[in-house]
C-alpha cells in the first residue's frame, strides 16, 4: 500500500463569488477507493475542479505527498454524456493522449510511451479492443478506456464524475474490479456517486459533502444512517419502508 | 490517356490559369487542413457568420485606400475581430446567448457593408466578394495567399497535440494545463486569416465550402485525427484544382465549380463510405444482432 497522501487544507471554492465548498480539511491516503457522496448542489463538482486546478480555490491548498502537485499527477474524468464519442479516435489513441501530457507539444512518441500504453490497456483489459473507435464500446468499457488514458499518463490520483451511472450490475462489477486494480497499485481513486445502495460493495471509504465536510472515514464505520441524514438533510437512505430520494 | 493529359494540361498554357492553379492548390490545402478543426469543434456556423462580417471592413478599406490588397486585408481583419469580440461581449454581459448575438451582429455587419459599398466612389461588384474571381488573381493576391498559408499551416502542425486534446475533451485538457481560451482564439484567428486568403479566389461564401467539405468527407472514412488533417488538406487541394479544370472546359464560374465538386464528393462519400456511409449502415442493419452479441460475449469473456 502506498504511503502517499493527498492533503487538502482549508479548501474553499467559490462560483461567481458564492462559496460552493467551505473550509474542507482532508487527508486521503493513496491506495484507496473513495466515494464522494452528497446531494445535488453539494459542491462535489466544484470540489473536483479545485483539486484538479480547473477553478482557483478561494482559500486553502491541495498537495500530493507534501511536494506540491503537478498537472500530470491528478486526473479528472468527466461524465460519460459530456464526451463526444464520435470523435475520430480509437481506444489506443485515447490511451496515447495520456502520454501527450508527459511528452509536451513536440517530443517524439517513443518505445517507452508505446509500452506504457500497452500496459495501461492490458491493466484495463482492453488490449483486444484497442483498434475500436470509442463509440463502438459499451458504457463500462468507455469508462475503462478513460482510466487507461489516466494510467498511461502515470497519474496518481483519479477523480471520476459519476462513473457508475447508466451501467448495469455486471458492468458495474467489472468497472469496480478495474478500479480495484488501480487502487492496489497504490493510486487514489475518488468517485462521485449517487446510488447509495451500492456504496458498501464498491468503495472502501466515503466522504460526505454538503457545502462543507460532513464526515469521512472507512465505509464500515462512516456510512451510517446518521451521516446520510446529516449530508442529505432528509431521510435519504433507501430503507424498505422509506421514501427514496435520489441525489 | 493522352487525351486526358491534354484535357488536364491544355488550360494551363494561359498564364491566368497558372496563377489560378497555384492559388487553388494553396488555398485548397490550407483550408482543407483547417476544416478538420471546424468540423470537430463544430465551428461551421461561426465560420459562416465571420464570412459575412468581413464585408464592412472591406468596404471601409475600399473607401479609405481603394482596392489595395494590404488595405483590404487589414479591413477584413479588423471587422472580423470586432464581430468576434462583440459577440463575446454581448453574451458575457447579458442574458443573450452566443448564437443569438453572433447571428444578429453578422446580419448588421453585412448590411453595414452593403450601405458603405453603395457610398464608394469605386464601383465594386458584390458578386466578387461573395463568389470570388480566381481567374483575376494578381501577384499581390498570390503573395497574401502564400504568406497566410505559411503562417497558418505551421501553426496548426506545431499545436497539433494540444489542439487534439482540447477538441476531444476541453475540461480534461484544461485540467492538464492546456490554455483552452488562448488556443480557441488562435483557432478563430487562423480561420479569419484563411478566409481572407480565400476572399479573392473563391469569395467568402464559397470559401466556407472549402473550410468544411474536405474534413467532413474524410470524417466519413477514418477514425484517425492525423488522417483527417492531412487527408482534408490533400482532398481540398485536389478537388480545388480539378474543379478549376472542369470550370475551364465547361465555361462555368470557377469558384462555384470547385465547391460543387466538393459537395458531389461529399455526397458520394455519405452514400458509399464503407464505414460510416448511409448505404453501409442500411445494409449492416441485419448484422446488428451479431455485433451486440459479440460485444456481450466480449464483456462476458472478461468476467
Amino acid at each position: 500500500m502506498s504511503s502517499h497522501r493527498l492533503e487538502i487544507r482549508d479548501l474553499t471554492v467559490s462560483y461567481h463569488r458564492i462559496p460552493a465548498v467551505h473550509h474542507v480539511n482532508l487527508e486521503l491516503r493513496c491506495g484507496n477507493c473513495i466515494a464522494l457522496l452528497g446531494p445535488n448542489g453539494a459542491g462535489k463538482t466544484s470540489f473536483f475542479k479545485a483539486l484538479v486546478g480547473l477553478v482557483k480555490p478561494e482559500t486553502g491548498s491541495v498537495s500530493l505527498g507534501g511536494h506540491g502537485r503537478l498537472h500530470h499527477d491528478i486526473v479528472y474524468l468527466p461524465q460519460r454524456e459530456n464526451v463526444d464519442w464520435d470523435f475520430p479516435v480509437t481506444v489506443r489513441g485515447l490511451a496515447q493522449m495520456g502520454r501527450y501530457t508527459r511528452l509536451g507539444w513536440w517530443r517524439r512518441f517513443g518505445a517507452k510511451d508505446h509500452e506504457a500504453v500497452d500496459r495501461a490497456l492490458a491493466t484495463m483489459e482492453l488490449s483486444g479492443l484497442a483498434h475500436r473507435q470509442i463509440s463502438a464500446l459499451s458504457g463500462g468499457q468507455q469508462q475503462r478506456a478513460f482510466l487507461a488514458r489516466a494510467l498511461a499518463q502515470e497519474a496518481h490520483v483519479m477523480l471520476l464524475d459519476e462513473p457508475f451511472t447508466g451501467l448495469d450490475r455486471p458492468a458495474q462489477a467489472l468497472l469496480a474490479h478495474a478500479m480495484q486494480r488501480i487502487v492496489d497499485a497504490g493510486n487514489l481513486v475518488i468517485a462521485s456517486h449517487h446510488d447509495l445502495k451500492t456504496v458498501p460493495e464498491l468503495f472502501q471509504q466515503v466522504i460526505f459533502l454538503n457545502g462543507e465536510l460532513i464526515a469521512f472515514g472507512d465505509t464500515a464505520a462512516t456510512f451510517t444512517e446518521a451521516n446520510i441524514d446529516k449530508a442529505y438533510g432528509t431521510q435519504a437512505f433507501a430503507g424498505a419502508h422509506r421514501h427514496h430520494h435520489h441525489a | 490517356m493522352s487525351d486526358f493529359m491534354g484535357w488536364l494540361s491544355e488550360p494551363f498554357r494561359h498564364e491566368f490559369m497558372q496563377r489560378a492553379l497555384f492559388g487553388c492548390a494553396l488555398i485548397g490545402f490550407t483550408n482543407g487542413c483547417l476544416s478538420t478543426f471546424i468540423v470537430l469543434r463544430r465551428l461551421a456556423l461561426m465560420a459562416d457568420a465571420l464570412a459575412h462580417s468581413l464585408l464592412p471592413g472591406l468596404a471601409v478599406a475600399i473607401l479609405l485606400f481603394g482596392l489595395a490588397p494590404a488595405g483590404l486585408f487589414a479591413g477584413a481583419l479588423v471587422a472580423a475581430l470586432i464581430v468576434a469580440g462583440g459577440t463575446q461581449l454581448i453574451s458575457h454581459s447579458s442574458r443573450i446567448k452566443e448564437d443569438t448575438s453572433l447571428g444578429l451582429l453578422f446580419a448588421c455587419a453585412f448590411s453595414l457593408g452593403l450601405v458603405l459599398l453603395s457610398l464608394s466612389p469605386v464601383h465594386v461588384e458584390i458578386q466578387h466578394y461573395l463568389f470570388g474571381n480566381i481567374l483575376g488573381l494578381a501577384n499581390g493576391d498570390l503573395w497574401i495567399i502564400y504568406a497566410i498559408s505559411l503562417v497558418v499551416l505551421p501553426l496548426l502542425i506545431a499545436l497539433e497535440r494540444p489542439l487534439f486534446l482540447m477538441m476531444f475533451e476541453p475540461s480534461i485538457a484544461a485540467s492538464q494545463g492546456i490554455r483552452i481560451g488562448a488556443l480557441n482564439y488562435l483557432l478563430i484567428g487562423a480561420l479569419v486569416l484563411s478566409m481572407i486568403s480565400s476572399l479573392q479566389a473563391v469569395g467568402v461564401i464559397l470559401a466556407l465550402g472549402m473550410l468544411i467539405a474536405p474534413a467532413a468527407t474524410i470524417y466519413l472514412f477514418s477514425d484517425s485525427f492525423t488522417t483527417l488533417f492531412w487527408g482534408g488538406g490533400l482532398l481540398g487541394m485536389l478537388s480545388s484544382c480539378l474543379g478549376l479544370v472542369v470550370s475551364y472546359w465547361l465555361n462555368l464560374p470557377s469558384g462555384a465549380c470547385i465547391v460543387l465538386l466538393m459537395g458531389a464528393i461529399f455526397l458520394a462519400a455519405l452514400l458509399f463510405s464503407p464505414r460510416y456511409g448511409v448505404l453501409a449502415r442500411f445494409f449492416r442493419k441485419r448484422h446488428m444482432h451479431d455485433q451486440s452479441l459479440a460485444r456481450w460475449q466480449g464483456d462476458a469473456a472478461e468476467r
